[in-house]
C-alpha cells in the first residue's frame, strides 16, 4: 500500500544575517493513510518548520514530499494546517469563518446548515453568531478545528493545538479530539512538546533532535483507545520519550 | 441604584476637566477686566457675540460653506487613498515605485501648496477642496498601506489553504483585516483636514469659519467674534473626531480595540 505522506532526506534552510541556518537536515517518514502521527522535539527544533513544508507553504532545498504520491501540489484543502496561534478570522463571527472554506456554489443556508452542524460536532451550538475575541481559549481552538473540519480534509497539521491552554482545558481538548476524530476519518500529523498528549492521541511518535533537526528515535503507541496515562506500560513508554528529549 | 452609580461615577470623570476650563474662563474675564483692555473680550462679549451672527444667520452659513468644503475634499481623498493603499500594500512594485513620491509629497504642509492651488483653481470652492484632498490623502494611503503590510500572514495563509479564489481574498481577508488602519487613518485625515479648510479660507474665499475670523478682525477688530470662531471651530473638530471613532464601534473591527 501507498503511504499517504512520504517525505524523503527532507532538507532545509534559511538565510539569515550570520549566514544560512540549516534548520532541517535529512528528515525522512511516512505516514499511512488514516495514521496519527506526532513529532515531538525541544523547541525551536524546526518542528514548525517541516509542518510549514508538509502543508505546501514552503519548499524544501532538498529531499521530497509526496501527498498521494504527487509532490509540489502548494497549498489546498486536501490537508489543512492549524497554526499554533491559531487562523480563525477575527472579524468574521464562528458561522461565516465556518463557512469560509465552503467554496462550492450551495446556496448560503445549506453552507450555514453545515457549518451549524461542525459548531455542533465541536460543541459550539449556540456560538456561531459569536465573534472570537468573546470565545475562551478552548472555544477558540474548537471554533478552529470545526473550520479546518467543514471542508473534509484528508490530512489535519496540527501545531501544538492545545499548548496555549490551560491544563485542565487542554486534557479536555485530547479527548474531544479523539472523539471527533473517531467520526471522521483523517490523517494527522501533530506537533507537540507534551509528551504524554503524544502518548495519549498519537499511533507513533518522532523524537526529532534538536536544531538542524532529524528523526532521532521512533516510537510505536501499542495501546487501544481510550488510553489510561497512569499504567506502567505507558509510563515506561513516557519516561523512554523523555530520555530521548534529555530530561 | 446601579444606573445612579453610573451617573455619578460619570460625574466624577468630567468634573476635573470641567472645573479646569472654568477657572481659566474665569482668569480670562478676570484679567480682561483688570487690564481694562478695549479690544480683547471677555467670554460674555464673545458668547453674546457668537449668538447675535447665530441669530443673523451668517454664522450657520459659515460652519455649512465649512463642512461642505471639508465633506468634498475629505470623501474625494477616501476614495483615492482607500483603493492606492491596497494596490500599494498588495503589489511591491507599486509600493516600490509610488511609494518615494509620497514620501516626498507627505511632509509639505498643505499651506506651501496654497498659490498652487489658487493658480489652478481660482479663488473659488475648489481651491480649499483641492487643499483638502491634498492633506488629507498621503496620511490615509500610508495608513491603508501599512495595514496591509501588516496583516498576520497565517489569515492569509488559511485563506489560501481553503483554496478561495483572489476576489473572496481580498473581499473576505485582506479588506476587513485592513478596516481598523483605514478608520484610524479615516481619523488622521478627517483632523487635518479640518485644519486645513479654516487656513485655506482665511485666504481666497468670502465665506467659511476662516474668512469670519479673518473677516471679523478686519471688519473694526471684532475679536469677540474671533474668539467665538475659534471655539466653534475646536467644538465642530472635537465633534467630527468623536463621529469618526463611532466608527471604531462597528462589530467588523471591533476585534482590533477589544484586547
Amino acid at each position: 500500500m501507498r503511504a499517504k505522506i512520504s517525505v524523503k532526506d527532507l532538507k532545509k534552510s534559511f538565510p539569515t544575517d550570520q549566514g544560512s541556518l540549516q534548520v532541517i537536515d535529512g528528515v525522512s517518514f511516512e505516514v499511512a493513510d488514516g495514521e496519527f502521527v506526532a513529532l515531538v522535539g525541544p523547541s525551536g527544533c524546526g518542528k514548525s518548520t517541516l509542518l510549514h513544508l508538509l502543508a505546501g507553504f514552503d519548499h524544501p532545498d532538498q529531499g521530497s514530499i509526496n501527498i498521494d504520491g504527487v509532490s509540489g501540489a502548494g497549498p489546498n484543502s486536501k490537508g489543512i494546517l492549524m497554526p499554533q496561534q491559531g487562523s480563525v478570522f477575527p472579524w468574521l463571527t464562528v458561522q461565516q469563518n465556518l463557512m469560509f472554506g465552503l467554496n462550492g456554489s450551495a446556496p448560503a443556508h445549506q453552507k450555514a446548515q453545515i457549518a451549524d452542524h461542525y459548531a455542533a460536532i465541536v460543541g459550539l451550538t449556540g456560538f456561531e453568531m459569536s465573534y472570537p475575541h468573546e470565545l475562551s481559549g478552548g472555544m477558540l481552538k474548537r471554533a478552529e478545528l470545526a473550520r479546518a473540519l467543514v471542508v473534509k480534509p484528508e490530512i489535519l497539521y496540527m501545531d501544538e493545538p492545545f499548548s496555549a491552554l490551560d491544563a485542565l482545558t487542554s486534557l479536555r481538548m485530547r479527548k474531544e479530539l479523539l472523539r471527533i476524530l473517531s467520526e471522521e476519518r483523517h490523517t494527522v500529523v501533530l506537533i507537540t512538546h507534551d509528551v504524554e498528549e503524544a502518548i495519549y492521541l498519537a499511533d507513533r511518535i518522532h523524537v526529532l533532535s534538536a536544531r538542524p533537526t532529524r528523526i532521532q528515535t521512533t516510537f510505536q503507541v501499542p495501546f487501544t483507545h481510550p488510553r489510561a496515562l497512569s499504567g506502567p506500560e505507558v509510563q515506561e513508554l513516557r519516561e523512554a520519550v523523555l530520555r530521548e528529549l534529555g530530561v | 441604584m446601579m444606573m445612579k452609580r453610573a451617573a455619578l461615577s460619570k460625574f466624577w470623570q468630567i468634573l476635573p476637566s470641567t472645573t479646569v476650563i472654568a477657572i481659566l474662563i474665569a482668569v480670562w474675564w478676570l484679567v480682561v477686566v483688570a487690564t481694562q483692555s478695549a479690544i480683547f473680550p471677555t467670554p460674555w462679549q464673545v458668547v453674546t457675540g457668537t449668538l447675535e451672527l447665530a441669530h443673523e444667520g451668517t454664522l450657520w452659513n459659515d460652519i455649512g460653506a465649512s463642512l461642505m468644503r471639508v465633506a468634498a475634499g475629505f470623501l474625494l481623498a477616501v476614495m483615492v487613498a482607500v483603493p492606492l493603499g491596497l494596490w500599494m500594500g498588495w503589489v511591491s512594485a507599486a509600493f516600490s515605485t509610488l511609494n518615494p513620491i509620497f514620501q516626498i509629497l507627505r511632509p509639505i504642509s498643505p499651506i506651501a501648496w496654497i498659490p498652487i492651488a489658487i493658480l489652478w483653481f481660482g479663488v473659488g470652492n475648489a481651491s480649499p477642496i483641492f487643499l483638502i484632498f491634498i492633506s488629507s490623502v498621503f496620511p490615509m494611503v500610508v495608513q491603508t498601506t501599512a495595514g496591509v503590510h501588516t496583516i498576520e500572514r497565517r489569515y492569509l495563509w488559511a485563506a489560501q489553504n481553503f483554496g478561495v479564489s483572489r476576489y473572496t481574498l481580498f473581499r473576505r481577508v485582506v479588506i476587513p483585516a485592513v478596516l481598523p488602519q483605514i478608520i484610524v487613518g479615516m481619523r488622521i485625515g478627517l483632523g487635518v483636514a479640518w485644519l486645513v479648510v479654516v487656513a485655506a479660507e482665511m485666504i481666497a474665499l468670502r465665506s467659511g469659519l476662516g474668512y469670519l475670523i479673518i473677516d471679523s478682525r478686519n471688519a473694526g477688530n471684532r475679536y469677540d467674534l474671533v474668539i467665538g470662531g475659534m471655539a466653534i471651530i475646536g467644538l465642530i473638530g472635537l465633534s467630527l473626531d468623536g463621529a469618526m471613532r463611532l466608527l471604531e464601534g462597528l462589530k467588523i473591527v471591533r476585534w482590533r480595540y477589544a484586547r
